[in-house]
């Protein structure tokens, strides 16, 4: 188990690091120039030469990454070009926000989806069934900025029970911390819960046609006994890998619900930096993302042991 | 006479090989043309096409006109809009205007083609790059290895950072979105050729082929090609879907294609700032985004259900 979790370690680190090349050398071939950017129009060239310098982006290209790379061994990001701090304290604080909705996010998506999807396949082929995974397909299509625009003006606008936007930090008070998040992670997990709740029916539907399902009515389970216990316990499996192959989706998604909804997260960060060029902000943040969703990937592989006692690594 | 006879047998029987794989490729086609999803998805999505080719004719005018006078109309409102020439139209502004005094109505219609394009050549751009590396990986045993890690650490980076990153960089045209999109969509496509070519070559009609020398480009062409056309246009369909998708979310974003150019994502970036006031400026793009992003998923799961049996059970 234990030299099977360091290999698996071990072989994230390639990934990680051809992530690391391909940021870097993706930002660096494209023409923006962000000394250009920051020196604003008024400014000559020898006012951007010396802001390029001072950036030290006058290198060259491999020496730039050198440097980058042997700062990041260290575990650290860059000094932000706009900012002007280092991208650890940036992401520091923008990553409560981020975890907050995407935690809320999950709680509710699996809370929801999982139920239907049990649901959906144990009436299998009737008016809910159908209706849910229609749904399903709907929740694959609705982007997320318009659905999180007939949220705001349904429950916002018309009802009035829930804030447009911003976001209350939870050392305020866990109250206004998920009144404030309710709305964002709705508007999130529709895509997701549409995901689960997909593959939940799918992955009970199987196990209900086993040969235990059978003995254990048999036996004269209570139904809902059947369900949870024989028939979702044995789903398990794929509805896990599911939800962390979803985190792609997931971050995806929070870029745009941040900025609709006005949360000072990560999303927001990666999107001003963008438009700011600010590369060592970039590179942090798209490696940040990348390495919690191959993380979350890894510690997946190994819940298997737990939810499927038959794998053994 | 003996030999004529022979001929002849097998004349026959390589005309009724020929007949029975004719016929199993109409059935797959009668096959597709039943399915209820299909059917749906299509007509939406050839109303959406008419809607793009009959853009100029629909009640609509220049989407980059505007008028002062008319700004913040009500949807079905009447006012007046003025040309290049100065001359002032009147106009009904079926869905309204906005601050600027543009007609949503035009600017939605004009969108819907910017949205087909961006989805149908974010498709094909994928396919086309996912397909030769796809076969090099197959093929080629020591490209694999490299050249499937790459592919593995660009789909740990989630898409939509790499389509900001990229075509906030490039600067917004229809093809760097288009190149930006796709791109993210390529390690998919790739891994799917890959492991087509995988099994397809362990065939006995491929092996065969091999051992009669035939060329290697000629058996990827002749046999591993037509082989990959069904999973190959399910997955198309779906990369279409999720390209408009991303354009969307990237004109959103303020980061796509620049604002004069209208699309759906742009014309609901302008109208955020009123929504309060006038939702239905972001809810008429809106409504088409996911009209349109449906359509095509829906018609993607008819596909892949009538043409690809074995990836409807894995999905």
């Amino acid at each position: 188990m234990f030299t099977f979790l360091g290999r698996r370690l071990l072989s994230t680190l390639p990934v990680l690091l051809i992530v690391a090349v391909l940021v870097f050398f993706m930002l660096r071939l494209t023409p923006g120039d962000p000394a250009a950017l920051l020196a604003g129009d008024a400014a000559n060239a020898e006012q951007i030469a010396q802001i390029r310098a001072g950036l030290g982006l006058d290198r060259s290209i491999p020496v730039q990454f050198g440097i980058w790379f042997g700062h990041l061994l260290t575990g650290d990001l860059g000094q932000s070009f706009y900012y002007k701090t280092p991208v650890t304290t940036l992401i520091g604080q923008r990553l409560e926000p981020t975890l907050s909705l995407t935690l809320v996010t999950i709680t509710l998506a699996v809370l929801v989806a999982v139920p239907l999807g049990v649901l959906a396949a144990w009436r299998f082929g009737s008016l809910l069934d159908r209706v849910l995974m229609g749904f399903s397909v709907a929740g694959f299509s609705i982007p997320v900025f318009v659905l999180a625009y007939l949220l705001i003006w349904a429950l916002s606008l018309q009802l009035g029970w829930l804030p447009v936007q911003g976001y209350k930090r939870i050392a305020d008070g866990v109250g206004p911390w998920l009144y404030h998040l309710t709305l964002p992670a709705m508007t999130l997990s529709v895509i997701y819960i549409a995901l689960i709740a997909r593959v939940t029916r799918a992955a009970v539907l199987e196990t209900l046609g086993e040969d235990y399902i059978r003995t254990a009515r048999a036996k004269g389970l209570p139904e809902n006994a059947v369900l949870m216990r024989h028939a979702l316990a044995n789903a398990a499996v794929p509805i896990i890998t599911v939800i962390g192959i979803g985190i792609a989706l997931l971050i995806g998604g929070v870029v745009v619900t941040e900025s609709v909804y006005a949360i000072p997260g990560l999303g927001r960060l990666t999107v001003d930096a963008v438009l700011a060029r600010d590369f060592p902000t970039i590179q942090g943040v798209i490696l940040l993302f990348s390495f919690v969703y191959v993380l979350v990937n890894l510690l997946i592989d190994l819940s298997y042991v737990f939810f499927d006692p038959r794998i053994r690594y | 006479m003996v030999e004529l006879k022979v001929v002849n047998a097998v004349n026959a029987e390589a005309l009724s090989v020929e007949a029975a794989s004719v016929h199993v490729q109409a059935s797959a086609w009668q096959r597709v043309r039943r399915s209820t999803s299909v059917r749906i998805g299509g007509t939406v999505l050839l109303v959406l096409v008419a809607i793009a080719l009959l853009a100029p004719w629909l009640g609509t005018v220049d989407p980059a006109l505007f008028d002062p006078g008319s700004r913040d109309l009500l949807p079905g409102q009447f006012g007046e809009i003025t040309t290049l020439d100065g001359e002032q139209l009147k106009h009904r502004f079926l869905m309204g205007s906005d601050s600027f005094g543009r007609d949503i109505h035009s600017r939605v219609i004009y969108g819907t083609q910017v949205s087909l394009i961006v989805g149908l050549f974010t498709a094909v751009v994928a396919l086309v790059f996912g397909i030769g590396f796809g076969l090099c990986a197959g093929f080629l045993r020591w490209l694999d290895g490299p050249l499937m890690r790459v592919m593995d650490g660009l789909m740990a980076i989630p898409a939509v950072l790499i389509a900001i990153a990229l075509v906030a960089m490039w600067k917004g045209s229809v093809p760097t979105v288009v190149v930006a999109i796709a791109i993210p969509e390529i390690p998919r496509v790739t891994r799917l050729v890959r492991s087509l070519v995988l099994s397809i070559r362990e065939e006995p009609y491929v092996e065969a082929a091999i051992s009669l020398g035939t060329p290697t480009w000629l058996i990827m062409v002749r046999h591993i090609l037509p082989n990959c056309v069904a999973p190959l246009v399910v997955q198309g369909t779906f990369i279409c879907a999720s390209g408009i998708l991303t354009e969307a979310i990237l004109s959103f974003l303020g980061v796509g294609l620049p604002s004069d150019i209208p699309t759906w994502g742009n014309v609901m970036a302008e109208g955020r700032a009123q929504f309060n006031t006038y939702p239905h400026n972001i809810f008429f793009p809106g409504f088409f985004l996911a009209l349109t992003v449906l359509a095509v998923n829906i018609l993607g799961d008819g596909l892949r259900d009538t043409l690809d049996p074995k990836m409807a059970k894995r999905g």
